[in-house]
């Protein structure tokens, strides 16, 4: 059943919990989708069970996927609620195309799911919510689970509801309340499913309602007893097993991309000494990293909620301005409204973290779904020739990294950065290797603290303009510090002094220099790594962001079916590294798989003259690995000797 | 490495721990530089650019008032910031030698919060004028007066687009003839004091340019005041609404329409002290003939009064055409500031558990894999 596509044959062994004896299957992978109405609580059992899984060791990668409306009326399709998530005794790179198992705890869940399961797949319902009514709501003539519709799949069919609220009969809960417990009965009947560790969830459950006594017991009790229904049961013959998965030494942790963006922001603060100030506007899929950002006013954090996108970056910058990391945080929509402000942080040259959770577009879009479609606004949308940086992170944990890498740049350039990540990544969630923080960067800079230059009567002045020369960054210099005041502002500079100028010569020079310091941040980056490990492959796949993994796993089962790829993912889409241009020509052909249409493609055919093979996608979820293994398997395959001549 | 270890100079400066570094610049700009000058001339804050405003503009007379009377706020350059948005009178930051951003249209109240919020040890002014503050750049107004963060805000008021040559602005009176409004404007104007109190500012005064002596007491209210401070400034445009105010300037006329206001007397004005204010039955004002009212029922002004419907009525008094003006402090009144606030919960956020980026990063739930 599980595990189709297991690279080992499941290994069965008979145990006897609870008297009965059962046969336990050693799984190399499994991937279950849990689905219900977006009330039933389906993301936090995912996250529950992804914790547990987590501290057992293996690898995990997760996928939810929410309706943007917050309560859609109950048990219809638009108000479907799913959590996704792989785990594995090995390293995996996606929460996985298709489920193993689905659960579906109500006929519009299943409706909107059952697509998704390959055909002998466990499928387990809630049988309670299976009414004539609920079936209507969905447009269900027959119940699927009598009419011999569902025969192609392994149905077990459960009465999830009523077990649940038989077990919590002593609880003095009523009916309707203790039904909201279902989710952790299912929670429990997984657990013993997949040999989890309870104690975990136990733990949280009192943690997280201690002024609620009553309903920790309530769901513990819920909980324990989908454990035990599983463990007596006929319905279950089998539990799996899935062994720990190799990894490096080390503390681990889970952590969703938004939570290791936030925690990114907090150690750029420690580490280069600088109060971190952020001003922000609630937006989906972006609000969590300043709800996050917000509890960590012990690190000298300021979380502003503005009034509006603009005020957000407005504080963002007046406070860099006055020595803090500026930060800012929205999805593509609040990048709109931003761009004025970036320009200006252009022409100031102050720091400046932009945080982008993209999510689909344009206009409101998709809020809860991915993408990948603001690149080139981030490259090129605003007036003027106004370069910023782009950093993109690769994986939820990843998050992580490249908010430090774009806190460093910013720092040290004195620029306003793009840090893109999406919806897939913030909401999606990994084990992360918890880092030695003493070995993070040093994001140490030094402000200005005495005049650099003389004026025409050779007394001491202060030229805000005047750049390092390896850099090209200005001084920071902030208010307060004595015989440094100084005017900036949006109206050209005058090189060196800051003063208004519309000197012709003078704009065509900053114009340059602007752009030649944020091209020279391709210094500072580290060779390009490309994974190439049979070294012959003729092609070249490149991403960035959030494509890593369903590339990588695309990867993966290229060379496993005996050809040969090369992949290369991008930290930096600006400057794009100094030595990609030569590593892309050395390539026959070059595949660029993106969530849009074809945005990196149009930069890398620009800039390097190369017919970049463009393949996307804009479904608002990430690419499936099997389907992306196809058309690169197509382009390796139709690239003959022939080609290469 | 997680914590910050505490230095003398973030507390001389008033500033949280975590400011350790920007305090540490500014100490070091001081040994190196000296101790900075807290008693300043005028002249001190000249720069060396030279002002570009229309000749006989009122923002000239604006500028040397406040070069005149900064220095007797006894803050050193340095910790002054000019912030400001796009128009004429947003150029103001070049004038004063202190720092300063020009920044874009409508956005320096939104700047300038952050700025303030996070250096609660700087003096942080902002210029804007009727259509940065009013039109493009209304909403950052109305938010920051109701945050209440300690900032000093100038509206230049000309009740006209100057830097665009010409357009009515949203304080320019119905039925305005200008170029982008042949036929008259049909906008209703803001009245820039009522806007304010609507937004619960803690604030609000009024002056005019001319008046050097009104301007210079309202300024030295608003700069003493803690929290945000809205003063609307009257300022002629020469070139593209001359005359504007002059109903209010002429000393004839000026005698009879506006309207003083000194905190704690009654609010009587006009040739001879002719007119009065009183309620008017309705919660709300009227103008009334001194000698027509019994002398207790004429109005004491109190710009300290809790409930902002006082001031608000007292901004009703003025029609679109400005006769029956007040003109002074509407409103002072004592309210936390936001930065204020903002310092303290951090400062307790940082008692209750010390920041420890490592036990941050490893939260609750870990597991280990050995070697
Ligand atoms: S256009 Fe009007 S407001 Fe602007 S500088 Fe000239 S006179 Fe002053």
């Amino acid at each position: 059943m599980t595990g189709t596509t297991s690279e080992t044959a499941p290994q069965t062994q008979a145990s006897a919990p609870g008297g009965l004896v059962k046969d336990v299957v050693t799984l190399d992978r499994v991937v279950i989708r849990l689905a219900g109405d977006s009330g039933d609580g389906m993301q936090l059992t995912g996250n529950r069970f992804t914790s547990e899984t987590a501290s057992l060791g293996n690898d995990v990668s997760t996928l939810p996927n929410f309706p943007a409306e917050i309560r859609a009326p109950t048990g219809t399709l638009p108000g479907v609620s799913s959590f996704q998530l792989h785990f594995a005794d090995h390293d995996i790179m996606t929460p996985g195309d298709a489920p193993d198992v689905l659960v579906a705890m109500n006929p519009a869940a299943l409706k909107a799911n059952l697509a998704d399961l390959p055909g002998g797949g466990l499928l387990i319902v809630d049988s309670d919510e299976f009414t004539a009514r609920n079936l209507a709501k969905v447009g269900y003539a027959e119940n699927p689970l009598e009419d011999g519709s569902l025969e192609g799949w392994q149905l077990v069919s459960v009465p999830l509801t009523s077990m649940t609220t038989d077990a919590l009969a002593d609880s003095g809960l009523g009916k309707k309340e203790a039904e909201r417990s279902k989710n952790m009965f299912t929670l429990g009947l997984l657990s013993w499913m997949y040999h989890r560790p309870t104690e975990g969830t136990i733990r949280f459950l009192e943690r997280q309602f201690r002024r609620k006594p009553e309903i920790a017991a309530a769901n513990i009790a819920a909980f324990r007893a989908g454990f035990n229904y599983g463990e007596t049961t006929e319905a279950f013959a089998v539990s799996y097993e899935i062994k720990p998965a190799p990894m490096a030494p080390g503390t681990y942790r889970n952590i969703s991309g938004n939570q290791a963006l936030a925690y990114g922001l907090v150690a750029a603060g420690v580490r280069s000494g600088l109060p971190v100030f952020l001003g922000a506007y609630p937006i989906t899929p972006a609000s969590d990293v300043l709800h996050e950002l917000s509890k960590h006013k012990a690190f000298g954090v300021r979380t502003f909620q503005a009034e509006d996108e603009i005020a957000g970056i407005g504080a963002a910058l007046g406070a860099s301005f006055g020595g803090a990391l500026g930060v800012t945080t929205t999805s593509g929509p609040g990048v709109a409204l931003k761009s004025e402000t970036v320009g200006l942080a252009v022409m100031t040259e102050l720091p400046l973290v932009i945080v982008d959770v993209q999510r689909g577009g344009p206009s409101t879009g998709l809020p809860t779904k991915t993408e990948q479609s603001d690149l080139l606004q981030a490259m090129f949308g605003r007036n003027g020739e106004a370069p910023v940086p782009v950093v993109a992170p690769r994986s939820p944990a990843d998050c992580f990294d490249a908010a430090i890498e774009a806190a460093r740049i910013a720092l040290t350039y004195r620029t306003p950065v793009f840090l893109l990540s999406d919806g897939y990544l913030a909401n999606g969630a990994e084990p992360w290797s918890v880092p030695d923080t003493d070995s993070l960067p040093d994001l140490r800079v030094e402000f200005a603290t005495e005049p650099n230059g003389t004026d025409a009567a050779g007394d001491p002045v202060f030229l805000p303009y005047l750049r390092d020369p390896e850099t090209l960054a200005r001084p920071w210099a902030v208010p307060g510090t004595k015989a440094l005041q100084h005017r900036i502002g949006g109206l050209e500079k005058a090189d060196g002094t800051g003063n208004i100028s519309y000197d012709p010569a003078n704009h065509d020079h900053m114009t340059r220099i602007r752009q030649a310091k944020v091209d020279g941040i391709a210094a500072s980056l580290p060779p390009t790594e490309v994974d190439d490990p049979d070294g012959d492959a003729k092609v070249l796949v490149i991403g960035w962001g959030s494509t890593y993994g369903p590339i990588g796993a695309a990867c993966r089962r290229i060379r496993r079916s005996g050809r040969s790829i090369a992949q290369v993912h991008l930290r930096h889409v600006n400057p794009l590294p100094a030595d990609l241009g030569d590593i892309i020509r050395s390539y026959d052909r070059v595949v660029c798989p993106e969530m849009n249409l074809g945005q990196l493609s149009l930069l890398l055919r620009a800039e390097y003259l190369v017919d970049v093979h463009s393949h996307t996608q804009v479904r608002g979820l990430p690419f499936r690995a099997a389907e992306l293994a196809a058309v690169l398997q197509d382009v390796i395959d139709s690239t003959g000797p022939e080609v290469q001549s | 490495m997680t914590t910050h270890p505490i230095d003398e100079h973030v507390h001389e400066l008033g500033m949280p721990a975590f400011d350790q570094r920007i305090a540490d610049a500014v100490a070091r700009s001081v040994e190196l530089g000296g101790e900075k000058q807290t008693t300043l001339k005028a002249k001190d804050l000249k720069t060396d650019q030279e002002v570009r405003w229309c000749p006989g503009c009122g923002d000239y007379v604006i500028l040397n008032a406040v070069q005149s009377f900064l220095p007797s706020l006894g803050i050193a350059r340095e910790d002054m910031v000019i912030v400001s948005g796009i128009g004429c009178s947003s150029r103001f930051p070049y004038y004063m030698n202190t720092y300063g951003m020009h920044s874009i249209h409508g956005r320096a109240p939104a700047i300038a919060t952050g700025l303030a919020a996070s250096r609660p040890d700087l003096s942080v002014w902002v210029v804007t004028g009727d259509g940065d503050a009013l039109s493009i750049g209304g909403n950052h107004l109305i938010h920051t007066l109701r945050r209440n963060v300690n900032l000093t805000i100038l509206l230049f008021n000309n009740r006209i687009y100057g830097l665009t040559k010409g357009q009515y602005s949203p304080t320019s009176e119905l039925g305005k003839v200008t170029k982008s409004t042949p036929m008259g404007s049909l906008d209703h104007p803001f009245n820039p004091v009522s806007l304010a109190l609507g937004a619960d500012a803690t604030f609000v005064g009024r002056a005019m340019d001319s008046d050097r002596k009104g301007l210079t007491e309202v300024l030295r209210q608003a700069a003493e005041h803690q929290g945000t401070a809205l003063v609307e400034i009257y300022q002629n445009c020469n070139i593209f609404n001359d005359g504007a105010f002059e109903l209010l300037k002429d000393p004839l006329t000026g005698t009879q329409w506006s309207i003083p206001l000194v905190h704690g007397e009654k609010i009587v004005f006009g040739p001879d002290g002719a007119s009065c204010v009183v309620a008017d039955g309705w919660g709300g004002l009227r103008v009334a003939e001194t000698n027509q009212v019994d002398e207790a029922d004429i109005v004491v002004h109190d710009a300290h009064r809790e409930d902002p419907a006082y001031a608000f009525a007292l901004s009703r008094l003025s029609s679109q055409d400005l006769r029956y003006t007040p003109m002074g402090v509407f409103r002072s009144v004592a309210k936390p500031t936001y930065d204020a606030m903002m310092t303290d919960q951090l400062e307790d956020a940082r008692s209750g558990q010390p920041a420890d980026l490592d036990r941050l990063l490893r939260g609750s739930d870990t597991w280990t894999v050995e070697a």
